[in-house]
């Protein structure tokens, strides 16, 4: 008994490690697309965030100076795409293409031209990255019947950004649902107009929206980079950003719907490696293969509507044109 | 003596190549109802635009109660207490009542800070101005009237003293368009001054104390409303005399072309939008359809033209029974000499950024076949245009243009013209004359009658009662996407149709003689259902 | 709306050049801030592109690969249809080549099997770009997301089967085993020897001339067919296509799978021309270089030829600065990529009301003099 609930806190425990990119990301597609902005360069500003966090971190051997330099380039390519959408009014959806390729290109020719190891950063030392933290007790918890598991092996002993992405959902909630500044931002992603006429920016409030999804992409990367991994590595970001959609999309653009879709998916890649090979009756061996699609099928089937319909902002995707 | 709570000094503003506001000047005196009156693109909707300063003027002074000020932003002119309420309405949909107007008013950064002041506020608004609505309903579930009521709210609720009105009452019953009246009465009292934008000459009459004429982004005149009539107020307006068409038959309706039975509709959600709709429509005749937008008219055109399926009853059409079980679409409708002016010609009726030439072969792809049939012609195509333009006088005649560069009014004659040449037995007409210029609203309503007189059957489908009421040999009155009542030219006036269309079957309580020809009072089926008995 | 349109040429010409070159001034200022020349750097990839011995086959080779995937863009997008899963469709249309080949190469002769490969590439293509299609017809479920799901599902199969059923026996590199020699597509290096010609060994191969043909079945069936002019419709405006009569789910449908065809016939130019065998991404990014070229090319098939040839120069010369720099990689190239699809993408029309503006002006001076 106590051995199975030291395994299950254990896959959850992966799990969460694995699911806070995700979260960190649809938490920003959350902010970006309830103002009305599509967000499909999250990946782009991930793989972004990654590789400067990890270059700042090695250069400085501050893993602080690493996150901050992680966020600011997520915010920097957001800007782009913020320039492109919501001043010059263009295509979202290309825009956040333009940025998932240009951060492909980007992060490989800056990571060559800084630390020739063929688009790779150094790995990094403990001291430049941000450790699991072991809360108080927890060893002396640890055999506690079913709590002690629990407390040791989840709760306590995480990074400090997956405490971050954990609490950047009640956050988001907050913010969007009890705040005017939350309030006028989903407004602007239903009907802008209806901001506008009463007097406030469209564009400035779709701008911090967006500004919003890079800094969490950006911390996303850093994750991925000086936190969970010790170092970049080219395409690090590894379809994260798409799948982080998929959950935004599956959690119908709400907060809490949209983090247990990223611990779902989360679960499906941290079981992949522990159930391949397992055999199952009828269906005979399981191939890793499988399971690591689950997360895009079980995408193409909610948007086509079998798990109930997804109601997207109405002005998502419609850059705001001031008219009579 | 008080100064004016509006003074505009020769204000401009052009975009592009259109001049929208030539050196305008108003003045409106506060506590007035002032009324703005104009036809289509006369740049009234322009000059209360810089006045709620959602656009910046090019040129020209603003002075509110004396003061000049200057309004960059719509902030700006809210601060300053002028409170608009757009034709469309700028709320979100999916908010409550409150949220909509927390989304102007509140400043704290927490929404649980603001929201009993709110609360308090619509209170006030309830007590002064006898305003009232349930602050925790969804807007979307609101009745259009009350949607309205919500905008006004929100243009007094940050203290606003000039209330703007643009083209209020497009979307009300005659009935709501009465409340409406009677609110601003109110609030007049209570010293706000309003300014009202119309191009429907009896609601000037009906209740402004002033008015000034716009045409061309030019004031024209300003006069007190007593000292003026509609004649005088139309013909400034257009800057010439109206010459209005008027319907004089030249014969009796033939056979029934277009034969309705208890025909029902839904939308995608399942809902009820037509409910058993009757009625036969007669070669040679045109049937107008009044109502408020939004009460079955659309869905009825869109079943007729085979763009939905009925959910129930049928209608008979060139020898073809169309029903639930035996659904058409707009290509047979079409074969079947079916043809459609849409409602929406923008969106519709035209693809603005095609060629006109392309344009003019939307849903008629068989006229730009070549003798290899699976390849269009150019050639045809632009010939084809050529003639459409002649003979409906399109302007520029230019089959390589694009739609978006015509006016409303050249676009209008371009649809028209092109379901006119294919010679259908059937007409479906959607807002003809929308948007539309004086010139070539007469010219279309001219061409209607005089394919009426060739034999054509036509549904017109207009929110102009005037329209419908100049046009047709009988008046069909819509409400909630039920028939209320079916009236011959001649007993259709604008009161007896004005209470059709808000759901009163006058016809029933009260006209004998209608009745009878309605079918029993029950949703009526047209004079032509007792001859077929 | 403030701004009076342009005319053609300036739209057709002006823009897009004025675009091009700010993609590679940013992409320059790129090469200065990394401490190396750009001017030289630009020079070396003409060098690789054009100059070098075989340089120029390679050039066109790649530019083969992204006229299909391009067109495919292209195809979708004139009815408003995004459709990113480009990689996919070619993936899948590597698939079909592979299985026709290794199944039928031992019995049939290269003359049979190479159009039922090029058939299957196709339809393979058509194949994978049919339910995202048929989703976004039928349940409304938006292209953009579904392809790009379908891209990793895509990829996903390919590693299954390139480590599993397909892989070429006694070995542990993920790709299948040759194409018999017949029955792949000749290549024009070869062909030119035959003929006497001295020439450079390149992957360049007839694939190139179905994809020149494939231009301009595109420019037929979009500008001149019924089908085109539903296509065009229903892309600038739903309400008027419906008005008009078009079967708006079908031809979502069509569209797709056309799409999907053009994007699986990328194939033919890797597998059954360069590399002869079924090699595990062998997609390499070309279908999403087809979104730069479909813009850039502002969908039109003669538009989308010369951007491939400039992308086609792009890839080939990148290839050489690897060479030359320490500190310049190929992957240079995805940045100018990603600068273009901006430019000439999201941000296409930030030069188009300044310059109608000064357009306009310079007319309104000549009507004065």
């Amino acid at each position: 008994m106590h051995e199975v609930i030291v395994d299950i806190a254990q896959i959850l425990a992966s799990t969460l490690r694995l699911s806070t990119p995700l979260i960190l990301c649809a938490m920003a597609g959350l902010f970006s697309e309830r103002a009305g902005v599509v967000d499909i360069g999250l990946e782009g500003k991930l793989l972004m965030g990654a590789f400067a966090a990890a270059a700042v971190a090695s250069l400085t051997g501050s893993p602080w100076l690493g996150l901050l330099a992680g966020i600011l380039a997520g915010m920097a390519m957001a800007l782009v795409h913020a320039f492109a959408c919501i001043t010059h009014r263009g295509d979202q959806i290309v825009s956040g293409v333009a940025i998932n390729i240009l951060a492909s290109g980007l992060t490989v020719v800056m990571g060559i031209a800084i630390f020739s190891q063929g688009g790779q950063s150094p790995p990094l030392s403990r001291e430049e990255r941000f450790l699991p933290i072991t809360l108080p007790f927890a060893d002396a918890l640890r055999g506690v019947p079913i709590l002690g598991p629990i407390y040791a092996d989840l709760i306590s002993g995480q990074n400090l950004l997956v405490y971050v992405a954990l609490l950047s959902v009640p956050l988001a909630v907050v913010v969007l649902f009890a705040t005017s500044f939350g309030l006028r931002l989903r407004a602007v992603g239903e009907a802008p107009e209806a901001v506008d006429s009463a007097g406030y920016s469209v564009a400035w409030l779709r701008y911090r929206a967006v500004l919003i999804a890079g800094l969490l992409c950006g911390m996303g990367g850093a994750y991925l980079s000086i936190a969970h991994g010790g170092g970049f590595v080219r395409e690090m970001s590894a379809g994260k950003g798409y799948i982080a959609l998929a959950a935004l999309i599956f959690g119908k653009w709400r907060p809490v719907p949209t983090l247990f879709a990223c611990l779902l998916f989360g679960v499906l890649e941290s079981s992949a490696s522990r159930l391949s090979g397992v055999s199952l009756p009828l269906v005979g061996a399981i191939p890793v293969d499988v399971v690591l699609l689950a997360p895009y099928v079980l995408t193409v089937v909610l948007l086509a509507g079998f798990f109930g319909r997804a109601i997207p902002p109405r002005a998502l995707s419609v850059p705001y044109v001031k008219d009579r | 003596m008080t100064p004016p709570a509006v003074r505009l000094t020769a204000i401009s503003k052009r975009f592009g190549a259109v001049q929208a506001n030539d050196a305008v000047d108003l003045t409106v005196a506060a506590g007035a109802i002032h009324g703005i009156i104009g036809e289509n693109g006369a740049g009234k909707s322009t000059l209360v635009s810089i006045l709620s300063g959602h656009y910046t003027a090019d040129s020209g002074e603003i002075a509110l109660f004396g003061k000049p000020v200057k309004l960059a932003t719509s902030a700006d002119a809210i601060a300053l207490g002028i409170g608009m309420v757009h034709q469309h309405f700028m709320l979100v949909p999916n908010f409550t009542v409150l949220e909509n107007l927390m989304l102007g008013l509140a400043k704290a950064p927490f929404l649980a800070e603001s929201r009993a002041d709110v609360r308090e506020r619509l209170a006030r608004i309830e007590e002064d101005y006898g305003l009232s609505v349930d602050p925790d309903m969804v807007v979307e579930r609101l009745p259009v009237g009350l949607q309205q009521r919500v905008e006004i709210i929100k243009a007094l609720i940050g203290g606003g003293r000039i209330l703007i009105l643009d083209e209020p009452t497009g979307v009300l019953t005659p009935d709501e368009t009465d409340r409406l009246f009677e609110s601003l009465k109110v609030l007049k009292s209570k010293g706000v001054t309003i300014l009202l934008i119309t191009h429907k000459l009896r609601e000037i009459m009906a209740i402004t104390d002033t008015v000034s004429v716009m045409r061309r982004g030019r004031m024209v005149a300003h006069t007190a409303t007593a000292d003026t009539d509609r004649a005088s107020l139309a013909e400034l307006m257009v800057g010439r005399s109206v010459e209005l068409v008027t319907n004089t038959r030249s014969r009796a309706a033939g056979e029934v072309a277009l034969a309705v039975r208890d025909l029902s509709a839904e939308d995608e959600t399942g809902k009820g939008r037509l409910h058993a709709i009757s009625f036969d429509l007669r070669a040679g005749e045109i049937v107008g359809v009044a109502g408020v937008a939004g009460n079955g008219q659309s869905e009825l055109l869109a079943v007729l033209a085979g763009l939905t399926p009925p959910s129930g009853g049928s209608f008979a059409f060139a020898g073809r029974t169309v029903s639930a079980a035996a659904p058409a679409d707009p290509h047979l409708m079409r074969r079947l000499g079916l043809a459609h002016v849409p409602e929406d010609r923008r969106r519709e009726g035209l693809v603005m950024a095609f060629q006109m030439l392309e344009n003019a072969v939307l849903g008629y792809l068989r006229f730009a076949r070549g003798a290899r049939r699976w390849l269009l012609e150019k050639r045809r195509m632009r010939e084809r245009c050529d003639g459409l333009m002649r003979r409906f006088d399109v302007r520029p005649p230019d089959p390589r243009l694009r739609a978006a560069g015509f006016s409303g009014g050249n676009q209008q004659k371009l649809v028209l013209a092109r379901e006119h040449g294919a010679a259908p037995t059937v007409l479906l007409v959607g807002q003809p004359t929308r948007g539309v210029d004086i010139g070539a609203i007469e010219f279309i309503h001219r061409e209607l009658l005089a394919l009426r007189d060739k034999g054509c059957a036509i549904l017109l489908v207009s929110v102009e009662l005037d329209e419908i009421l100049a046009l047709s040999d009988r008046v069909m009155a819509m409400n909630a996407g039920r028939i209320v009542g079916i009236l011959d030219a001649a007993d259709a006036d604008r009161q007896s149709v004005g209470l059709m269309m808000a759901g009163v079957d006058r016809a029933a309580n009260s006209d004998r003689a209608a009745m009878g020809r309605a079918g029993m009072g029950h949703a009526g089926m047209g004079h032509a259902a007792g001859d077929e008995r | 709306m403030s701004a009076a349109p342009l005319p053609r040429w300036a739209d057709v010409v002006v823009i897009p050049a004025i675009n091009l070159v700010l993609a590679f001034l940013v992409a320059g200022a790129v090469v200065a801030i990394i401490g190396e020349n750009p001017w030289r750097a630009f020079l070396v990839m003409i060098e690789g592109a054009f100059v070098y011995p075989g340089s120029l086959g390679y050039t066109l080779y790649y530019a083969t690969n992204f006229i299909f995937t391009g067109l495919a863009v292209a195809v979708a997008y004139h009815a408003r249809l995004f459709n990113i899963g480009g990689e996919g469709q070619a993936a899948i249309g590597g698939l079909g080549i592979a299985l026709v080949c290794l199944a039928l190469d031992p019995y049939l002769p290269g003359v049979l099997v190479i159009p039922i490969a090029i058939a299957a590439a196709a339809l393979f293509g058509a194949g994978w770009a049919f339910l995202p299609g048929f989703l976004q017809a039928t349940r409304g479920s938006h292209v953009v997301i579904t392809t790009i799901m379908f891209n990793f599902i895509a990829a996903g199969v390919l590693v299954s089967l390139l480590t599993g059923p397909l892989i070429r026996p006694g070995q542990s590199t993920p790709q299948t085993r040759n194409i018999a020699e017949g029955a792949t597509l000749p290549k024009v290096h070869e062909i030119l020897r035959a003929m006497g010609f001295d020439a450079a060994s390149s992957p360049l191969n007839l694939s190139l001339l179905f994809a020149l043909v494939a231009a301009v079945g595109v420019w037929v069936l979009v500008w001149r067919t019924p089908f085109g002019y539903r296509l065009r419709t229903l892309g600038e405006s739903e309400p008027a296509a419906r008005y008009a009569g078009v079967a708006v789910p079908r031809t979502i449908v069509i569209a797709m799978m056309i799409s999907g065809a053009l994007a699986g016939m990328m194939a033919i130019n890797d597998v059954l021309g360069a590399q002869e065998k079924l090699v595990l991404n062998f997609t390499a990014g070309y279908g999403f270089t087809g979104i730069a070229v479909a813009l850039m090319g502002r969908g039109h098939p003669v538009g989308i030829v010369m951007a491939s040839l400039l992308f086609g120069a792009l890839y080939q010369g990148g290839a050489e600065l690897s060479f030359e720099f320490r500190t310049i990689d190929r992957e240079m190239v995805l940045v100018i990529q990603g600068l273009i699809i901006l430019f000439s993408g999201a941000l296409a029309y930030m030069f188009e009301a300044p310059l109608s503006r000064l357009l306009s002006r310079r007319g309104r001076r000549a009507v004065h003099a």
